[in-house]
């Protein structure tokens, strides 16, 4: 091959090369980016007074007598909204019955609408769930839900070659000549005045339980439960890995059984998650029958076995590679081979052998499939420490899932997914991290 | 592929059992500490040592040399059972310290091991400061037990490596810091912290320069009063330098064993002589 060939293809391996980085990188921040403006918005974020009453009620936080004066202040603005609704179903009552039924439904969408701004309308029930008795916290919403009231949205059919086209039409224009049509722009120039929105810090969502399903409160369930089902897995599979791998590489002796057990773990490795999840099921629930039903402990072990092969594989790599001849000089010096694995080689492996176990802990906290069946609820309450025998747990992987795909109110509570999402991201990525740092450390004291 | 077959034969010829060949010359000291008797090293099915006996007597050098592949480490580290570490390999025949079998299946081979201790060639301290490198062994065999115990052990130990001057002011700094000769007089001292009866060294010099090999000799030399020494070497200068006796291998045949001056002026077998004046190896 000549030089000008060579240099060609130098030179088309590194634009290639650079390329794909490059769209990895794009790639990369095409994910992260909304992620994290979105997850941010969980904490940071335009809060109503409905928050603030919110929080005070169901957590106890907040100044009370702020809260007061502000209710009052809005309650004056809201009134006025209740007096024309007031006036509109009195005109209602002498309007002819067919006339009236042309209004009745438009009428019920607005109160609708109303009651999810400000809470219940004076004349509803007391509504049972959370959700409902609480207007809109979020200032987004709040304009969110004062466009559906300020319009109706149609669809255009007219031309059958194109897809139907969404336009929107002012609502107004339905209640014209009534006492109803005066709502509108007195709701569109006083909404402001009747939530009072503030930038809020809402700590809380890392802290706080959630409420009713995620509607309101924050993941502090979830992010607890992922931390106990991951610690839970690496207390099972850290030592076990570590042993195992000290076995394959020192006390092994090359045959059959070893290398049938060799594999099994690289095939174990490759096993899809879900198929852990059943098998977790099937053994430790429904054979072994560690708890009744779901369990954290259920899950913690189901993940241990996840991560088993991926840790004795680091670890055993990790011995591998410590020179042969420490291990020579420790035993010419009449140390015993225990206290040589002990003193001598696990020390030297343990950065790559902790750098692979940090890898673990972050695969146990991000993956969702195994804990499905063996220890995921989608709503539950916090647990303590002392119910990881018995009791099952929300945890950040499956309910990122489940508030994406099964919730309700899926659409009215993406800044919780968001928020979900970048958790786990910030958990994962963090222990990766530590990892890496860890890993240095260690190296550049074994170094000096 | 005729070739190839012809390859075949002619190493199948090599590799084929055979008889050893006899040792020329003495193999007896007055005074011995190691006695080696019909010594057959085997790795698999392959023999690597055949028939070895020798002697080493106490206070004295024996300086092991011979071409490449011949046995010398193999047989070398018989004397302190490092072979045991090795799976396939496989030890028959007398090896007696201080009059006991050192293969008798009653032997413990960790307290042996600190009665024969070893230098390896290419220095390998812990990773670990100088003073943990030296200080780990004693602590672990009980031989200290206070911190001023210790701090001694380390000091005499260095200083008798000849390392003390140089390191004493950096003894928390890590071993695999210092340069090549340091780090194998540390891995002396570290030897030597253990009181050892028997020193064995495998190549101690090869990776160094004339000047850390001249100290690293002179230090053998002193070392010499109270130790037993046994040296592998590929230099007929440091061999002659240091030791009192030596002894030729090859292919895995104990060929001729003397004092090191019959053996460089004197050679009785031909190989040694080859050997020696450069014809061969
Ligand atoms: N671990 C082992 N497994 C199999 N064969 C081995 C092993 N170690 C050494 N041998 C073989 O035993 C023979 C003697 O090797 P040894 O290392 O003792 O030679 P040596 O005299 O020390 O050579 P050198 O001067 O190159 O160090 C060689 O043929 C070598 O290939
Ligand atoms: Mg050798």
């Amino acid at each position: 091959m000549d030089l000008g060939t060579r240099k060609i293809l130098d030179r088309s391996f590194t634009a290639v090369g650079i390329t794909s980085i490059l769209l990895m990188a794009a790639a990369l921040l095409v994910v992260i980016v909304p992620i994290f403006t979105g997850g941010i918005g969980a904490i940071f974020f335009k809060g109503t007074v409905e928050h603030r009453k919110l929080q005070y009620n169901e957590f106890g936080k907040g100044d009370l007598a702020v809260i007061r004066q502000q209710t009052e202040e809005t309650d004056i603005y809201r009134n006025k909204v209740y007096a024309m609704l007031d006036a509109f179903e009195s005109e209602m009552e002498l309007m002819e019955p067919t006339e009236k039924k042309k209004y009745r439904s438009q009428y019920t969408k607005v109160r609708k609408v109303l009651a999810h701004l400000f809470g219940p309308l004076p004349g509803d029930m007391e509504p049972i769930l959370l959700r409902y008795q609480y207007g809109t916290t979020r200032w987004e919403k709040a304009e969110e839900a004062l466009h559906d009231l300020m319009f109706v949205s149609k669809w255009d059919y007219s031309n059958p070659d194109e897809m139907a086209k969404q336009y929107f039409v002012p609502r107004s224009d339905e209640f014209a000549g009534t006492a109803l049509a005066a709502l509108f722009p007195y709701m569109e120039n006083s909404l402001e005045k009747m939530l009072l929105p503030e930038m809020t810090f809402y700590w809380g969502f890392i802290t706080e339980r959630s409420l009713d399903a995620h509607i309101f409160g924050g993941i502090w369930a979830e992010i607890q439960g992922t931390f106990f089902l991951a610690a839970g897995a690496m207390l099972f599979a850290f030592p076990l890995g570590v042993i195992a791998a000290i076995y394959f590489t020192e006390y092994a002796k090359d045959n059959i059984f070893t290398s049938i057990l060799r594999s099994a773990n690289s095939t174990l490795a490759g096993v899809p998650s879900i198929v852990f999840g059943l098998f977790g099921l099937a053994f430790f629930i429904n054979t072994v029958k560690v708890s009744e039903s779901k369990s954290v402990l259920a899950g913690s072990l189901t993940l241990a076995i996840m991560v088993l092969p991926t840790i004795i594989r680091a670890a055993e790599e990790a011995i591998l590679a410590v020179p042969k001849t420490y291990k020579e000089a420790s035993l010419s010096l009449g140390s015993t081979k225990w206290r040589t694995i002990m003193t001598v080689i696990l020390p030297a492996a343990l950065p790559g052998i902790i750098t692979g176990g940090i890898i673990s802990l972050g695969r146990a906290a991000g993956e969702t499939a195994p804990i499905i069946f063996t220890a995921a609820v989608s709503v539950g309450a916090t647990i303590g420490i002392a119910d990881v025998l018995n009791s099952p747990t929300p945890a950040l992987s499956w309910n990122i899932y489940n508030l994406a795909s099964e919730h309700e109110a899926a659409s009215e509570i993406r800044h919780v997914q968001y928020g979900m999402v970048l958790a786990l991201i910030s958990i994962v990525l963090l222990l990766n991290l530590s990892a890496i740092l860890l890993r240095a450390r260690i190296s550049k004291k074994l170094k000096g | 592929m005729q070739e190839v077959l012809k390859q075949n034969i002619v190493e199948k010829r090599i590799l084929a059992p055979r008889d050893s060949r006899k040792t020329i010359g003495n193999i007896n000291v007055p005074n011995p500490r190691m006695v080696c008797r019909n010594v057959n090293v085997y790795y698999g099915d392959k023999q690597a040592i055949r028939n070895v006996s020798i002697d080493i007597g106490c206070n004295e050098v024996l300086a092991m040399i011979g071409p490449s592949g011949c046995g010398k480490s193999t047989f070398l580290r018989c004397l302190n059972r490092m072979n045991d570490t090795i799976d396939s390999c496989r030890v028959t025949g007398e090896i007696l310290f201080d009059g006991r079998d050192i293969y008798d299946p009653s032997v413990d081979v960790v307290p042996l091991r600190a009665q024969v201790g070893m230098v390896f060639q290419k220095p390998n301290p812990f990773p670990k400061s100088i003073y943990e490198n030296v200080a780990w062994a004693p602590k672990i065999h009980g031989i200290v037990e206070s911190k001023s115990d210790t701090d001694e052990i380390v000091e005499s130990s260095l200083q008798k490596a000849g390392l003390w001057e140089e390191v004493k002011d950096r003894l928390d700094q890590p071993g695999t810091g210092l340069s090549g000769g340091q780090q194998q007089r540390l891995c002396i001292a570290r030897a030597i912290a253990v009181s050892p009866e028997v020193i064995l060294m495998d190549e101690p010099c090869s990776a160094l320069d004339p000047i850390a090999t001249a100290k690293i000799e002179d230090l053998i030399e002193e070392l010499r009063a109270q130790y037993t020494i046994a040296i592998v070497t590929h230099s007929m200068q440091q061999a002659s330098r240091v030791s009192q006796r030596t002894a030729f291998f090859h292919l895995g045949d104990l060929i001729e064993v003397g004092t090191t001056e019959t053996i460089f002026t004197k050679p009785s077998h031909q190989l040694t002589e080859d050997y020696i004046t450069g014809r061969y190896g």
